[in-house]
């Protein structure tokens, strides 16, 4: 159902690793390279916006690829003017992205921007594309508690993928050393972030407290040793199992349970 | 019922006749009283009261008073000080979640972030969109509900959504836009709307303190400590929900007409996903059965017929009946479900912590005295068996109803 000449370029970043903070390839952008790879297969391109020197990078080619186009800039520059006059003229159909950044601010916000300055729509949490004809893709979008949603949306368009998307499949040694680094000379802009922000190493967050706002001891106690306690449930004694089912299954409906 | 105390001649009666069988427990206790030589006398015997099981009990908070004294009036319920803005200075507007039709935690907290943000000129503006379920609004800390109603709304509309937003922008021009940073739309929602402002936002914040703002970065192992931004997507627990005033829910209207879009996002709705498959932690709506389920083949028809994920109490497991990974409780799995239905579970304690999380619990139960009874939002006392019989009659003809519908 996938058209033969589809162009799908997938953004890719350095990742770090959430103990020792090694640097790796970043986990959700590995999977956007992954669906990029069942979609496109050798003809996917992918980009990264910083030091094309960075030993990182080269997980990603051993995913497969034969190269990756790297735009040059330092690691305060603001990747997002370079990605968007880089996108313009690419001609892709699809853009594959992880969710947010695994180092840096990590907010997420580049899907929405470049979506925002190309005009192209953007779909949040890929899980699968479906089928892709006349212009347009029906996709999967992955929602929270396993849930799933069909989509319907034009070419082209920005897609961010999480951890619901495939699992990436393992970087092997050859290829990565074979695969080809492709720097490529833009304009650098600076990323006005840091001017007024400064990074700290993370807190633990103090756990919350459970406040007891008891004026009397009787009201400490109560609070101190009341078991979990619904309250005003609705309790149906000495009905018929017909009536019983219909209120739990107005409940259900309510509730939007069943679908 | 009013707190006019009134004289009961009979009790009165009573309390006079030495012979009567009742006599005892009508006298007034007097606990304390003036002695002839001007010393206070007490009588210890007479403080307490005889609690339920036998057992003298003091209780000296003077709340309750068993036996003698007036009869207990139901306590009135305490009514919070009502918090009114007349003429906001300036408007904070958040955008909660509403998962279910209802506030979750998530917005509660936000909501308290907004609440002291807004200080005691502020207006706190909550925006929703389409219908919603909640009631309490007013303690949760609103001060304005602007509700945005309409088909073009209705299920997966991100884009036409912040179209409405950037009309709330115009029209109130909010000193801060606040939305939670959830999976469930509120981070997708923030995202779209701080690219459709322009403003760069803070994202994953949790602490908002005197116009700094401490967000986590990257994969969490930075925190990035930054001037607090017009547009905020804060984190779980990122403020202490409102809890000591009550806020006016008033209803604020749009003026302008939204602009409409054509849609490039079309939703052609939910996909069937097997509930198997989904990790029971954070199923959406579980069936749990118990030791008072005999006919375990209708009970695992009736999760398909419901579209439920299936789990289990301690005893159903260690009798064999469901696999280990299925139980529900303190030893197995702590599960988050909107609507938890559990059948012939008693509900141990273990059992109750395990689904202390859960929105809505049903229960389906012989014995009304149970515990599960009294934690259940709806309980049906019967026969298991033929309580699910019925309702997977019931729930195959709405299906079949609905396909017929459709077709």
């Amino acid at each position: 159902m996938l058209p033969d000449n589809l162009n799908i370029i997938t953004l890719v970043s350095i990742g770090a690793h959430p103990t020792s903070g090694r640097a790796r390839r970043a986990e959700q952008d590995a999977r956007a390279v992954e669906l990029g790879l069942r979609l496109a297969g050798d003809k996917l391109q992918v980009l990264h916006a910083g030091n094309p020197a960075d030993e990182a990078l080269r997980a990603y080619l051993g995913m497969g690829l034969s190269e990756l186009t790297v735009l040059e800039q330092p690691s305060h520059g603001d990747a997002l003017p370079l990605l968007n006059s880089y996108l313009k003229d690419a001609g892709a159909q699809l853009v594959l992205t992880g969710s947010q950044a695994e180092t840096g601010e990590g907010s997420g916000m580049l899907p929405f921007l470049l979506a925002e300055q190309l005009g192209w729509p953007l779909v949040v949490g890929l899980a699968e594309v479906e089928k892709i004809e006349n212009g347009m893709a029906q996709v999967l979008q992955a929602l929270p508690r396993g849930q799933r949603r069909r989509l319907k949306v034009r070419l082209p368009f920005i897609a961010c993928v999480d951890n619901a998307a495939p699992t990436a499949r393992q970087s092997a040694f050859g290829p990565a050393r074979r695969g080809q680094l492709q720097a490529c000379e833009v304009a650098v802009v600076d990323d006005s972030l840091l001017v007024d922000a400064h990074f700290q190493p993370a807190r633990p967050r103090p756990k919350r407290l459970k406040v007891i706002k008891a004026k009397t001891g009787a009201e400490r106690m109560k609070a101190a040793t009341a078991k979990a306690a619904g309250g005003g449930g609705q309790v149906l004694k000495d009905v018929s199992p017909q009536a019983g089912a219909e209120a739990i299954f107005k409940l259900l409906v309510e509730e939007g349970m069943l679908r | 019922m009013s707190d006019i105390i009134r004289r009961d001649p009979r009790a009165e009666w009573i309390a006079r006749n030495r012979l009567h069988p009742l006599h005892a427990a009508m006298q007034t206790a007097q606990t304390s009283w003036m002695g002839p030589n001007g010393i206070v006398r007490k009588n210890p015997h007479v403080v307490g009261f005889i609690g339920p099981n036998g057992l003298k009990r003091i209780d000296r908070s003077g709340a309750q008073q068993g036996g003698s004294g007036k009869r207990a009036t139901a306590s009135a319920v305490v009514q919070l000080p009502l918090h009114v803005i007349e003429q906001p200075a300036f408007y904070i507007a958040v955008v909660p979640d509403m998962i279910g039709g209802r506030l979750s935690s998530h917005d509660k907290d936000l909501l308290g972030l907004a609440n002291k943000l807004a200080g005691s000129d502020g207006a706190v503006v909550a925006v929703v969109f389409g219908e919603h379920k909640e009631t309490a609004f007013d303690t949760a800390g609103v001060d304005r509900l602007l509700q945005i109603e309409g088909e073009l709304f209705e299920g997966y509309a991100p884009e036409q959504r912040v179209l409405a937003l950037s009309a709330v922008e115009s029209q109130l021009a909010p000193r801060h836009w606040l939305l939670p940073d959830s999976r469930t739309g509120g981070g997708e929602l923030g995202r779209r709307l701080a690219a459709k402002l322009g403003e760069r936002p803070a994202t994953r914040v949790w602490q908002v303190a005197e116009g700094q703002c401490i967000g986590r970065a990257g994969a969490g192992r930075e925190d990035l400590v930054r001037s607090a931004p017009r547009l905020i997507l804060a984190a779980v627990e990122c403020a202490e929900p409102v809890s000591d005033t009550r806020h006016e829910v008033r209803q604020v209207e749009l003026l302008d007409q939204i602009a409409r879009n054509l849609p490039r996002i079309e939703d052609l709705g939910a996909v069937a996903v097997d509930p198997a498959l989904i990790p029971m932690a954070e199923a959406e709506f579980i069936l749990s059965g118990g030791n008072g389920v005999k006919d375990w083949t209708q009970f695992h028809q009736a999760a398909a017929a419901l579209g439920a994920t299936e789990g289990a109490s301690r005893v159903a497991v260690d009798d064999g009946f469901m696999p280990r990974n299925r139980q529900v409780g303190a030893t197995g799995t702590w599960v988050t479900a909107r609507v938890y239905m559990a059948v012939g579970i008693s509900g141990a304690i273990q059992h109750l912590q395990g689904i202390g999380a859960c929105d809505k619990v049903i229960a389906i139960n012989l014995d009304p005295g149970c515990d599960m009874i009294k934690r259940a939002d709806l309980s049906v006392i019967g026969d298991s068996a033929a309580i699910l019989a019925a309702l997977i009659e019931r729930v195959t003809a709405y299906r079949q109803g609905g396909a017929r519908d459709a077709a």
